[in-house]
């Protein structure tokens, strides 16, 4: 057991606290607080530990009215997360204090308030899945207690070395988390009492059982990306853009929308409002999958641009923890980390404050080894009972000038295995969602068939180039067959890439409304067309594309939805046609 | 309360002051006290063992080694009270009108931020009578954004449009880097309108010491916020958030600060962040609205481009007109839905063909422009400017939407501008007349 450090305050500069050791060992990592003159204690991480029993702290809240002298008291224990039942549908700040009741306490996020992260009050259903005399190992199930839409399974602390008896048991019944509800006995003789909860380190990605390789493509509804540029269960995508480009109806559609049990944002330093959207939406909101609230699989770790900047990279890190944690429930979990750029520069103010040597841009030079590691924390994982569970990080990029050539992006763009890069120009087109039809990437399987794929990307870039000779020649001077393959993509985008978010229909596409989508597409592409003269092409192509959208905000199953769909084909077929016979 | 006087200054710079003392508390409030007896604020910014460092907020010119150093025991305050309306304040809070000192409240500067779980989902729509902001760009009570301009441009006319012609209840102006004439024309319009008993005024111009600039947002989003907790709706306009960013750039220079981009401090994000998201609609209370201006060459330049990521919006003025491309509201979705049936869809048929004649203008260049539907692109791009992008004309929201209507139809057919038959069927004005353009080319 380490002896817990005691010191005192030594200088202060905004979050970065330095502090001399008085007595007892220091950890690099460690949680201390610094006890204020109003009685207030301000939590903080240790940093850096420095000769002479000098610390650096960061302090995750305003140091304002800090004195020298000032006493910090360390914990001896590393910043960590509590689990256990009851994070679902919860909303908290980054350090896992719950923002409902921290709200009883104040209008403000006033300093120093803590908030036990889950509710040690209320009774959960437990049932045993042991018996004493059964040996386990962390991660062993002792039992399960219902949460929400699922079994959560109650687990032997990770952190647990070696083999243990377990002596006692409890009977099914309710029980709270602080309960203690098995003993259990190591080699040696020494017992010890478990709960339903244990703490896990953050910074520490948990171990993998056994790890495999994302194969398996997650739906998102949102139809460019399911096929042009999927993201699979377990898989990472990269999503930098522009402010205003959309990236934040894209999350939110993502969170909606995404096939995924369980869906964590992390509000890393971006606009209050937006996470406000999301947990007074989502609770009215059904989830049709499950028939349940959409808030029931979401949890939200809010560390809005205005709060405490030390406190970001400890909700990034917090969200992966309870994501991993929940990939162990056998679950497939999608974390939404909103914005890495903002985390990015919380380390990049500490670091200069720290007067560390900059790297690029002012940011530390060991900027891309942790964003690295961080989303080398996502991944399927194969569980000892035969399933698996997967975890899957989406991370905002926000470029400074919307330049993807800045250190945070390309560092990301090295991690992840899809590229979603958000354009301005798409955006000022209002061709939503915006994402780069000819930059983008991914790795992993489409919804689609691969030559499917290839088969839309090469009409896209067509599309382009005929567009860019258009603006050289003018319509007239290129070719009638060349201006069809133009339409052709056009259309294509339209009716297919682009997405109404905001429609309640047109804003998810499921699979077979996908693929149903597709054969029609090429359908359109393929047939022949005898017209000539642009005039006649483009109005060709302009009915097609109003009965098409029309199609796309039917629902699917309806009398309307085949009708429509059969009037689309139809008028394929057609060439010479007034739309009055349609 | 004894308070603390020293007077071993170490060193004195454009706006940094060290000192040792003790018993020191960081933010606390000082006063530089002259040799003549004359004072000026500072505050402590950063404690290392018993070197103390102040922020000087008249600056550091005529600071002398004979000065003292009189710590005040408490930080930071701004007085608040209903008599402040109609009243003018500099950014270190003493009125700068002539009136007397009120007696009044003193309440905390840049607080912590509200809890998110106290913030509703603005819901409400202000109206405007600017068309690019109601149909296009529509502005929501509690919303943060700002004017996007070139020095030069009539931001300041806008502001104070918006503000006088809107709902608000209380209007408080926060003036950063004004030149006389700009603090001066904001006086008139708030008298012309007959607003003087719903406005503050915190004004800090060219006269005055930068780090008295500095201070504005936070007095004005105090006092702001103070009212919306009461059940206010209150409007604050700051102007102009680029002069506050340089002041900001030089400050941290000032104390050694490395430099992020273009020699910002890296912090610049969360500095703008904190003062932008005092923007709120209060649960069971009032509500704060921020439009600011920001002004610039280049959109990505680092004060519009964080400025970007943390307002919600923004309105892009160029030329003297808003702008449609470069201009977002990202609150229009919570209420574009609830005005008129016809508005979303028409705001985005608008803004896609508006994007088809831009290609259109590149086009042009080349001399590539010659079918009938591309001149007609090119016609529908003039008449958009001139009818609709001038935001000194007044329209109320209906009939600027159907103005849009009329527009579309006397330059395209039906079925060209890509909206659905059922508004079409009720919307499209039959009886306008298209009007063709003459096909130049040979075919």
């Amino acid at each position: 057991m380490i002896q817990k450090a005691n010191g005192k305050v030594i200088s202060v500069n905004e979050s970065l606290v330095g502090a001399q050791i008085i007595d007892g060992a220091v950890m690099n990592g460690e949680v201390a607080y610094v006890k204020i003159e109003d009685g207030k204690r301000l939590k903080a991480e240790v940093i850096d530990v420095k000769s002479g029993g000098l610390v650096f702290l960061q302090v995750f809240e305003d140091t304002q009215w800090m004195q020298v002298g000032d006493k910090v008291a360390f914990t001896g224990l590393p910043l960590s997360v509590k689990l256990g039942p009851g994070i679902l549908g919860s909303v908290t700040d980054g350090l896992q204090n719950p923002l409902y009741e921290l709200g009883k306490m104040d209008w403000f996020m006033e300093r120093g308030l803590e908030v036990d992260p889950l509710d040690t009050r209320k009774k959960w259903h437990f049932t045993p899945k042991v018996e004493p005399g059964d040996t386990v190992t962390a991660g062993s199930v002792l039992g399960s207690v219902p949460e929400k839409l699922f079994e959560h399974k109650i687990f032997v602390p990770f952190s647990l070395e070696g083999e243990h008896i377990v002596l006692d048991i409890v009977k099914e019944g309710n029980y709270t988390i602080e309960e203690p509800i098995v003993t259990i006995k190591d080699k040696s003789g020494r017992t010890e009492q478990l709960k339903m909860v244990f703490d896990w380190p953050v910074k520490k990605a948990m171990p993998f059982y056994k790890r495999a390789v994302p194969t398996k493509s997650m739906p998102t509804g949102i139809r460019i990306l399911d096929s042009l540029f999927p993201i699979a269960y377990g898989g990472t995508a990269c999503c930098p853009g522009p402010f205003g480009a959309g990236k934040t109806v894209l999350q939110h559609s993502l969170a909606k929308h995404s096939q995924a049990d369980v869906v964590i944002m992390a509000a890393c330093g971006e606009r209050a409002g937006e996470a406000v959207e999301v947990f007074k939406d989502f609770p009215e909101l059904i989830d049709p999958r499950t028939g349940k609230s959409l808030m029931d699989r979401t949890y939200i770790v809010g560390n809005t641009s205005s709060m405490p900047v030390a406190a970001r990279e400890a909700s990034v890190y917090m969200a992966t923890t309870v994501g991993e944690y929940y990939r162990k429930q056998g679950l497939n979990v999608l974390i939404l980390a909103d914005s890495t750029s903002r985390w990015a520069q919380a380390l990049r103010e500490t670091s200069g404050r720290k007067e560390e040597i900059p790297g690029p841009e002012a940011f530390p030079m060991y900027i891309s080894t942790l964003i690295s590691a961080f989303y080398d924390r996502a991944g399927v994982e194969l569980l000892p009972d035969n399933s698996s569970g997967s975890l899957s990080i989406i991370g905002t990029v926000s470029p400074a000038g919307g330049n993807f050539d800045e250190p945070v992006t390309q560092a990301t763009l090295l991690s992840t295995g899809a590229f979603w890069g958000l354009s301005r120009n798409l955006s000022d087109a209002r061709k939503y969602p915006a994402i780069d039809r000819i930059d983008s990437t991914s790795k992993y399987p489409s919804l689609l068939e691969v030559e499917e794929v290839a088969y839309l990307l090469e009409l896209l870039r067509d599309g382009k180039a005929i567009a860019s000779n258009i603006i050289l020649m003018g319509e007239k001077g290129i070719p009638d067959e060349i201006y069809i393959r133009y339409q052709k993509a056009e259309l294509v985008d339209t009716v297919f890439l682009q997405q109404n978010s905001f429609h309640e229909v047109d804003g998810v596409t499921k699979p077979e409304r996908l693929r149903q989508m597709f054969d029609i597409v090429k359908e359109i592409i393929e047939a022949p067309i005898v017209l000539h003269g642009k005039e006649k092409i483009r109005s060709h192509f302009n009915f097609l594309r109003q009965a098409f959208l029309d199609w796309n905000y039917l629902s699917m199953n309806s009398e309307s939805y085949e009708n429509q769909k059969s009037k689309l084909l139809k008028m394929n077929k057609m060439m010479d046609y007034a739309p009055e016979n349609v | 309360m004894l308070l603390k006087t020293y007077e071993n200054i170490d060193s004195i710079g454009r706006a940094i002051l060290t000192i040792k003392a003790d018993g020191v508390h960081n933010k606390e409030l000082a006063e530089v006290i002259y040799p003549n007896g004359q004072r000026a604020f500072a505050q402590v910014i950063a404690l290392e063992g018993d070197q103390v460092t102040l922020q000087l907020f008249g600056g550091g010119f005529g600071v002398s080694t004979n000065c003292k150093i009189r710590f005040l025991g408490k930080p930071m305050q701004v007085g608040f009270s209903d008599d402040m309306l109609g009243r003018i304040y500099s950014g270190n809070g003493q009125p700068v009108d002539g009136g007397p000192e009120l007696l009044s409240d003193m309440i905390r500067v840049a607080g912590p931020s509200i809890n998110p779980v106290k913030r509703l989902i603005p819901k409400e729509m202000i109206r405007t009578g600017v068309p690019m902001i109601d149909v296009f760009n529509t502005l929501v009570r509690s919303q943060k954004i700002p004017i996007f301009a070139k020095a030069g441009e009539p931001y300041n006319r806008l502001l104070a449009n918006i503000a006088t012609q809107t709902d608000a209840d209380i209007i408080i102006i926060g003036g950063v880097g004004l030149k006389y004439d700009e603090y001066h024309y904001f006086k008139q319009r708030i008298e012309d309108a007959g607003s003087q008993n719903r406005t503050i005024m915190f004004i800090h111009t060219h006269r005055e010491a930068i780090v008295e600039g500095l201070m504005v947002p936070d007095l004005a989003l105090a006092v702001a916020e103070r009212f919306a907790l009461q059940g206010k709706n209150v409007f604050v306009l700051l102007s102009d958030m680029t002069q506050w960013s340089d002041y900001l750039r030089q400050v941290a220079n000032a104390q050694d600060q490395i430099p992020a981009n273009q020699g910002y401090p890296g912090d610049l994000y969360s500095q703008l962040a904190s003062r932008y998201e005092k923007a709120a609609d209060i649960e069971g209370a009032g509500s704060l609205t921020i439009l600011g201006v920001t002004t610039m060459d280049d959109v990505t330049h680092p004060v519009p481009d964080n400025t970007g990521y943390i307002t919600e919006g923004q309105f892009y003025m160029k030329d003297g007109y808003l702008e449609l491309f470069g201009s977002l509201s990202r609150l229009k979705q919570q209420v574009n839905d609830r005005t008129r049936a016809d508005h979303r869809s028409i705001m985005n048929a608008m803004a896609r063909l508006l994007s088809e004649a831009e290609e259109r203008v590149k086009a042009q260049k080349f001399g590539s422009v010659k079918d009938d539907y591309s001149l007609r692109l090119l016609e529908y791009r003039k008449t958009f400017q001139k009818e609709l992008m001038d935001p000194f004309k007044y329209l109320e929201l209906e009939d600027a939407l159907d103005l849009c209507w009329n527009i579309l139809a006397r330059h395209f057919r039906k079925e060209e501008v890509g909206l659905s038959s059922k508004l079409l069927d009720v919307y499209w004005p039959e009886s306008t007349i298209l009007k063709i353009v003459q096909d130049t080319s040979h075919e």
